[in-house]
């Protein structure tokens, strides 16, 4: 293992994160504010209870997974597109290093950001509404599960995209309709009931529906089945990317 | 042995361009060999597949004996490239930039070396700038700072001189020198003849995917290269005189003066006796002057023998 490269490719990554570590660290805060100055204060009032907690903190599990997912996504995509569009991507290739070290230094950076917005979100959120976390741990381990794989997600969309017009497509048209459909705000089971049917199949209300199990201690979907959609999620995208470091697709000719 | 050695290698692109077809190249530990050219011969694709960024659709490549597939980190350990395009991050710190590539190559930091890498580029004024602020000559640098960051042994440099002005083509040229005085080796592309001509060991001149020569620079000159002799007359001719028909001369367009082109390493080069027969014609001559044909000339003869070849084929 070429661990000298892997440091740096982290590092690189992360310096320009910390390049823009004003807007990193604004943005989310504002968009967090707005959030629970709009769904919290304005509709929320009108709202007493979901599943025995307070609306306010009800979405609060939906909006940290919102933006970590967007975050991890778009933060791993842009990461790897970006050499490949300034033609940079020739030192990589011809680097001692292999794709389980360029992976490993561009996921965890993207994944590490991402986290850092998790946390940023739940502590602006602890100044807008009490919040008590049950399963400190297993929210821990759900917060970084969903950072590594979105982050995974988003290498790969970084490598299939062959302009910038693809490299949003899937965050816009996908990622972001699933997240709002997913149950970031609403409780499945406040819909009628043909919609919790449908519903069932957005992996991302697994996601959500675990994170929140880990605060409040209830759930739309076994605790367990969670656990195995992320997993499952998680070992999609290492299989295809291995397979994209077999063939050579889209990076090397 | 030789540094890197090229066995029958084959490229052809996904849309069906065959780039290179059946090159075979030995470069040895410590030469400087410049790769002769015309844009789409094959130069950039033959770096590529040495380096990693394509892959070779037939054909072996081996760099310091190390395959370039099999143990790839063994061989790209020893590889150094500078590229054509200027392919840098513009919002980057130089010294970022530099220091980034040597920890790809599996380096450990030393800031030390850099430093010295910086200052024989001089670029160490400019570490703190960001890329985008250099101007193209400076960014060139740049590459070959990252280049030698991670202590090559073999260096491949793809143009390096493209849109540089002639001083900074000096200092390169110098680079260039010091380098294979610590004995890299050194490959280099380049369109401009005069750069072969100016530091090359051997000179490999390549066309449509196929290497056409390698020879050492001083035997290609010498066995390929010829003279001309060229006579200023005081008179102007309108037509080379039926006297001196056997020596094939050419009458320049004013009129002035008359080409005779010869073997300079034949036994008999004629000039004695062209020089006896030219007052002999009644001709005066006023001035005379040889010139040796440059590797341009050698080039270019043996690339239009080639399209020439290949028409007919």
């Amino acid at each position: 293992m070429n661990w000298q490269a892997v440091v740096s490719i982290y590092r690189y990554e992360m310096a320009r994160f910390f390049r823009t570590l004003a807007q990193s660290f604004i943005s989310p805060v504002i968009s967090t504010s707005l959030y629970f100055v709009v769904f919290g204060t304005a509709i929320g009032s009108r709202i007493d209870q979901v599943e025995g907690v307070s609306y306010g903190a009800f979405i609060v599990p939906g909006l940290i997974m919102l933006s970590v997912m967007t975050q991890a996504l778009s933060n791993a995509s842009f990461g790897i597109y970006f050499p490949k569009f300034i033609g940079t991507i020739f030192e990589l290739l011809s680097a001692p290093v292999s794709f389980l070290e360029i992976v490993l230094g561009y996921v965890g950076a993207a994944a590490t950001k991402a986290l850092f917005i998790g946390v940023v979100i739940l502590a602006t959120s602890a100044l807008f509404v009490d919040l008590v976390i049950m399963h400190p741990l297993a929210m821990l381990l759900f917060l970084v599960l969903t950072c590594v794989s979105f982050a995974l997600f988003g290498f790969i969309i970084g490598i299939w995209a062959k302009n910038f017009e693809q490299l949003q497509l899937i965050p816009l048209l996908v990622v972001t309709p699933l997240v709002f459909l997913g149950g970031a705000f609403y409780s499945i089971s406040m819909l009628p009931p043909a919609w919790q049917i449908i519903t069932k199949f957005n992996p991302v209300v697994y996601l959500i529906s675990g994170f929140r199990w880990s605060f409040f201690g209830v759930a739309d979907v076994p605790i367990a089945t969670s656990l195995f959609a992320i997993g499952g999620f998680t070992a999609l995208c290492l299989a295809v990317i291995w397979w994209i470091f077999k063939t050579g697709w889209r990076i090397r000719q | 042995m030789a540094m890197v050695s090229i066995r029958n290698l084959r490229k052809v692109y996904e849309g069906g361009f065959e780039a290179l077809k059946d090159v075979s190249l030995d470069i040895e530990a410590g030469e400087i060999l410049a790769l002769l050219g015309p844009n789409g011969a094959g130069k950039t694709t033959l770096i590529s597949a040495v380096c990693g960024i394509t892959l070779p659709t037939e054909g072996s490549i081996e760099v310091g004996g190390h395959d370039v597939i099999e143990d790839y980190r063994a061989a790209r350990n020893l590889i150094g490239l500078v590229p054509q395009e200027i392919n840098l991050e513009p919002f980057e710190k130089v010294i970022n930039t530099v220091r980034f590539s040597r920890g790809l190559f599996g380096k450990p930091r030393n800031d030390a070396f850099i430093e010295q890498v910086l200052r024989k580029l001089s670029l160490w004024d400019k570490r703190n700038a960001r890329v985008m602020e250099l101007s193209g000559g400076m960014k060139r640098r740049v590459l070959i700072a990252k280049a030698l960051s991670h202590e090559p042994r073999v260096l491949f440099l793809d143009e390096p001189t493209a849109g540089v002005d002639v001083e900074l083509r000096r200092d390169m040229w110098e680079t260039v020198a010091e380098l294979k005085r610590d004995g890299v080796t050194i490959i280099l592309t380049t369109h401009y003849i005069e750069e072969a001509e100016a530091i090359a060991d051997r000179v490999g001149v390549i066309n449509s995917g196929r290497i056409l020569l390698v020879e050492e620079k001083a035997a290609l000159m010498a066995r390929m290269g010829q003279k001309e002799l060229r006579v200023d007359l005081v008179d102007p001719l309108t037509e080379v005189p039926a006297s001196l028909a056997q020596y094939n001369l050419e009458l320049t367009n004013d009129g002035q003066g008359l080409v005779y082109t010869f073997d300079a390493k034949a036994d008999r080069t004629g000039i004695g006796r062209l020089m006896a027969a030219l007052p002999d014609a009644g001709l005066k001559v006023c001035d005379v002057n040889t010139s040796q044909s440059s590797l341009e000339d050698i080039f270019v003869g043996l690339v239009n023998a080639q399209e020439q070849q290949e028409g007919a084929a």
